[in-house]
């Protein structure tokens, strides 16, 4: 039996497929077991997880960049049994912060493996995605995972699928992906079912960039899927959305590791190296063709990723500025989505404006930084776009408080977002007075099954970044899953709440809120910082205001006594080392005007918790 | 080797020991380094382990100054301090040793213990001011780690005082004491005159060079010359062996008691001058501080803190009450 060699593939025996998945459903475990039953990776080589690289990812779990890996495959049962075919698994993030990348990660699929925990049922994210497959024509094969486990309830989760996708419950397939057990016909099923690759092997090459990975030995390692024509290593490529012209240095396939190729033709998924340095250059949705007798009109659906939230991040130690700078610039490397720019604070010093997909990308990226480059850094409340028409008409685009106009204000309009929630029934009514309370707009409800609901809500994203998903999670004992995705814009009665410290606005802790809580996040804030900020030589008032008008205030009361009473000669060496102690405590400190404010202060202020509007 | 110019025999009870005892050590003292005349010889006494002629003994074998640890004078004040003297045995005390003839006397004051309310501590402080002492200390109860007293704060049996409470009775006392003649010198030590000032704590607060003989004792001498590469040497300091049993084994083993020590470069007594010298009411020479030190004094002063002369820094009574922030932000 051969096995059909890359660039000499007919498309007939193609498949391309991807799986979705919520995190922990089981999805880099059965992407292992494909590998190993295929005979890419023997056992002994097998690495947990084989296809999730960084080490943020195994920890948690989960998928941040995607993959694609080959996988020969021959047919063991149907009137085409021994057959080799050559199955494409493209591996999808995810997570909502990546919604883009997924949509383009399914464009180069054909199929998809629905893949559910059968002691969970599907999951917001999951069935987001899932729609975002169906819309791309994809054909879904229902696959309930972990059937081994004590808790699998196959039946009822199949039925729930089934009236998702409107089928029968028992076409959903049943495997574990832990033990082996059902993935063969898995394979079996994707040959069956999921359709051939359809190019033109004649036209000017055309391939869909779905990911884009920086490689510090290699540069920017392009994966891509071949629409039409063939890619070849001699040939000079095109970026259609730019212009820009590169060499090709590598064409090959993965499986799992890279494996050089002459060519790739229609219908094959490979990866391009081309000695670019930075994953901007080479963005997903992008469409290859070659430079010369190239393709004129790329693939559609290209589109530039757009920072929904922004936040502040800032070394802790003001020192560490240009370590901070470096690891931004060699991150930006590998993620085309990270935007960022100087920024400084009258309380936190120097730091950067960073733009960021979604929360999650916002912790992966603050972990990434405190990990690999070893920074401790202190991140400003996350604000969403606000867009500000003045009463004179001229408008203003406000990422952080600090840009929030002080002349005569016509409208403020905030980013919405739909929001579905997928939870147990019995916490529909904990979860619709989160939603109410976060200003949101009930649009629909439906039951999946007798037991579990879909509620759809829209909510102001701002209203979401602030600390929306713990608290959801805490008030459905972490059963319920939410999926939001940006659909536009909405007036609203926002106002910037400051936060003075004796008088003195302290930036980093300015928020743009809803006006009926501006009062709750003072109160709240101003309380907070009460308890943090030690007392002072002096009395201190916080005070949280709109513009001029005091909406809270706390006062620290002078500190009376700092003095140790007794300092004779056996005490002037342990005194001497106490002062030196405290010096160096001191530098530690943030002077807001005269006060001098701990980092735990900022830190502990900053991570959101009970501040919130929630109150 | 010079004279020593005072001697002060504390830091526990020594009049535990016969007074004969103590006069043996002032006379090793005398022979070791020799005891200029005039010098001003002290002893701590506890109220309770003193008789008449203990302290005529003592009186008679040199010793000049004597202070008294009378800490409080009400019952559960001193019963919460573990203090087993009797209140009414204080101004006996002090009358023999009035009558043995000492030229200085102190009374030793606790404030700030758990219980003690405002009007036992002004109690405390008028009972003292009765016995018309010439040198008054007022410390503020410290709770040392590893007592049983911090284990009793820890357990939550005794309540530690609010600051502020304690920072009222700092200011009754001042105001009783100076009403009563006796001025601050030092922010704990209150004086009727120069020569009721103990001298012997000034050398501690002025640099000066010391001896410390006994179990956990410190000795601080200057150095003689500078160690290469290391800024100028200014002096040395040792302490040592906590334990008296340690001590005591050194001793008979023919071993140094020294536990251990440092080398006082002139940063480090540029820091040590700043932070011993302010608390005095001499204060501190403007000259002292660095550039950076001199720029917050403006502003220590427009805050009360501090008051100046064309030479000096001296702290205020609210500064008083603030000395460690006052010496964090003169020596940034």
């Amino acid at each position: 039996m051969t096995v059909p060699q890359p660039g000499a593939t007919p498309p007939s025996l193609l498949r391309n497929f991807c799986i979705i998945a919520h995190i922990d459903h089981g999805k880099s475990t059965l992407a292992d077991r494909m590998l190993q039953h295929t005979g890419v990776v023997d056992a002994r080589a097998m690495r947990a997880q084989y296809l999730d690289r960084m080490d943020i990812e195994r920890e948690r779990g989960i998928t941040i960049k995607s993959q694609a890996v080959r996988l020969p495959f021959t047919k063991s049962t149907g009137d085409d049994a021994g057959t080799t075919y050559v199955l494409n698994l493209i591996d999808t993030p995810g997570h909502v912060d990546f919604t883009y990348e997924v949509s383009r990660s399914l464009e180069a699929c054909e199929g998809a493996v629905l893949l559910v925990d059968a002691a969970q049922g599907i999951e917001a994210q999951t069935l987001a995605n899932l729609y975002l497959a169906i819309d791309a024509d994809l054909h879904v094969i229902p696959v309930l995972n972990k059937i081994d486990l004590p808790g699998a309830q196959p039946e009822k989760y199949a039925a729930e699928i089934a009236h998702i996708l409107g089928g029968d419950p028992d076409d959903v397939l049943r495997v574990s992906a832990k033990t082996g057990e059902g993935v063969e016909s898995l394979l079996n099923a994707i040959v069956d079912e999921v359709p051939a690759p359809v190019g033109d092997a004649d036209a000017p090459p055309r391939a869909l960039i779905f990911d884009s990975v920086y490689d510090t030995y290699r540069g920017v390692v392009t994966y891509v899927r071949v629409v039409d024509g063939k890619l070849t290593h001699r040939d000079r490529i095109k970026m259609m959305s730019t212009g820009a012209v590169h060499e090709m240095l590598e064409v090959g396939v993965i499986s799992p590791e890279p494996v050089k190729a002459g060519e790739i033709g229609v219908g094959e998924v490979g990866y391009l190296i081309t000695g670019v340095k930075e994953v901007r250059q080479s963005r997903v949705g992008d469409t290859v063709t070659s430079n010369v007798h190239g393709a004129t009109e790329p693939l559609g659906g290209y589109r530039h990723p757009n920072p929904m939230v922004y936040s502040g991040l800032y070394p802790i130690d003001g020192d560490d500025y240009p370590t901070l700078r470096d690891a931004l610039e060699k991150l930006q490397l590998n993620d085309a989505a990270l935007s960022y720019e100087p920024e400084s604070s009258g309380a936190l010093g120097f730091g950067f404006r960073i733009g960021f997909l979604g929360l999650l990308h916002l912790e992966i990226v603050r972990e990434r930084l405190e990990r690999e480059f070893n920074l401790d850094l202190i991140s400003t409340a996350p604000n969403v776009v606000y867009r500000v028409v003045m009463e004179d008409g001229s408008e203003v685009t406000v990422t952080n408080p600090s840009e929030y106009p002080t002349g005569k204000i016509a409208t403020v309009h905030e980013p919405v977002t739909k929001a579905t929630v997928l939870s147990p029934a019995e916490y529909i009514g904990a979860i619709m007075e989160l939603c109410q309370s976060r200003r949101g707009q009930l649009q629909g409800m439906d039951y999946l099954s007798e037991d579990r609901v879909e509620i759809r809500y829209t909510l102001p994203m701002g209203e979401i970044m602030f600390d929306f998903f713990d608290a959801l999670k805490s008030r459905t004992k972490g059963y319920a899953s939410l999926d939001y995705e940006p659909t536009g814009e909405q007036e609203a009665d926002l106002v910037k709440v400051d936060i003075l410290l004796q008088g003195e606005v302290v930036d980093a802790f300015s928020a743009i809120v809803h006006r009926d809580s501006a009062y709750a996040y003072g109160v709240a804030l101003a309380g907070r910082l009460k308890e943090l900020i030690p007392r002072q030589q002096f009395e201190v008032p916080i005070q949280a205001a709109i513009g001029a008008r005091v909406i809270a205030r706390e006062n620290i009361r002078a500190l009376r006594k700092d003095v140790l009473a007794k300092c004779y000669g056996g005490d002037i060496s342990r005194k001497r080392k106490l002062l030196e102690k405290q010096k160096e405590g001191k530098k530690r400190m943030k002077m807001v005007g005269r006060v001098e404010v701990p980092q735990e202060a900022f830190i502990a202020a900053l991570s959101t918790g009970d501040t919130g509007s929630s109150s | 080797m010079p004279q020593v110019d005072t001697v002060f025999v504390g830091g526990g009870t020594p009049t535990q020991l016969p007074s004969a005892d103590l006069v043996r050590m002032l006379g090793a003292a005398r022979e070791r380094f020799g005891v200029a005349p005039g010098a001003e010889v002290t002893t701590e006494a506890n109220p309770d382990s003193v008789t008449p002629e203990s302290l005529a003994e003592l009186r008679e074998g040199g010793f000049t100054r004597i202070s008294f640890g009378m800490q409080s004078a009400v019952p559960h004040v001193l019963a919460t301090l573990d203090r087993t003297h009797d209140p009414a045995r204080v101004p006996e005390a002090v009358r023999w040793a009035r009558e043995a003839g000492f030229e200085q006397l102190s009374l030793d004051l606790i404030y700030g213990t758990p219980g003690e309310s405002m009007d036992d501590w002004r109690r405390s402080v008028e009972s003292a001011l009765a016995l018309d002492p010439d040198h008054v200390s007022a410390y503020a109860l410290i709770v040392e780690q590893g007592t049983a007293f911090a284990r009793k704060v820890a357990r939550g049996e005794v309540v530690m005082p609010d600051d502020d409470k304690t920072a009222d009775k700092y200011l009754l006392a001042d105001e009783l004491l100076e009403s009563a003649g006796l001025g601050w010198y030092e922010l704990s030590n209150w004086a009727r005159d120069e020569a009721a000032q103990c001298r012997h704590n000034l050398l501690y607060w002025r640099g000066g060079q010391w001896w410390g003989i006994g179990p956990g004792a410190h000795s601080y001498l200057h150095a003689s010359a500078g160690v290469p590469g290391r800024g100028r040497l200014v002096g040395h300091r040792w302490w040592n062996v906590k334990h008296p049993a340690a001590y005591a084994q050194r001793l008979a083993a023919g071993e140094s008691p020294r536990q251990d020590g440092e080398t006082i470069d002139a940063d480090t007594a540029h820091l040590e001058r700043v932070m011993l010298q302010t608390r005095l009411r001499d204060g501190l020479p403007l000259a002292e501080l660095h550039p950076a030190g001199r720029a917050v004094v403006p502003a220590l002063v427009d805050r009360g803190l501090v008051v100046t002369d064309d030479e000096r820094l001296t702290l205020s009574l609210q500064g008083r009450l603030l000395a460690d922030a006052v010496v964090r932000d003169l020596v940034d």
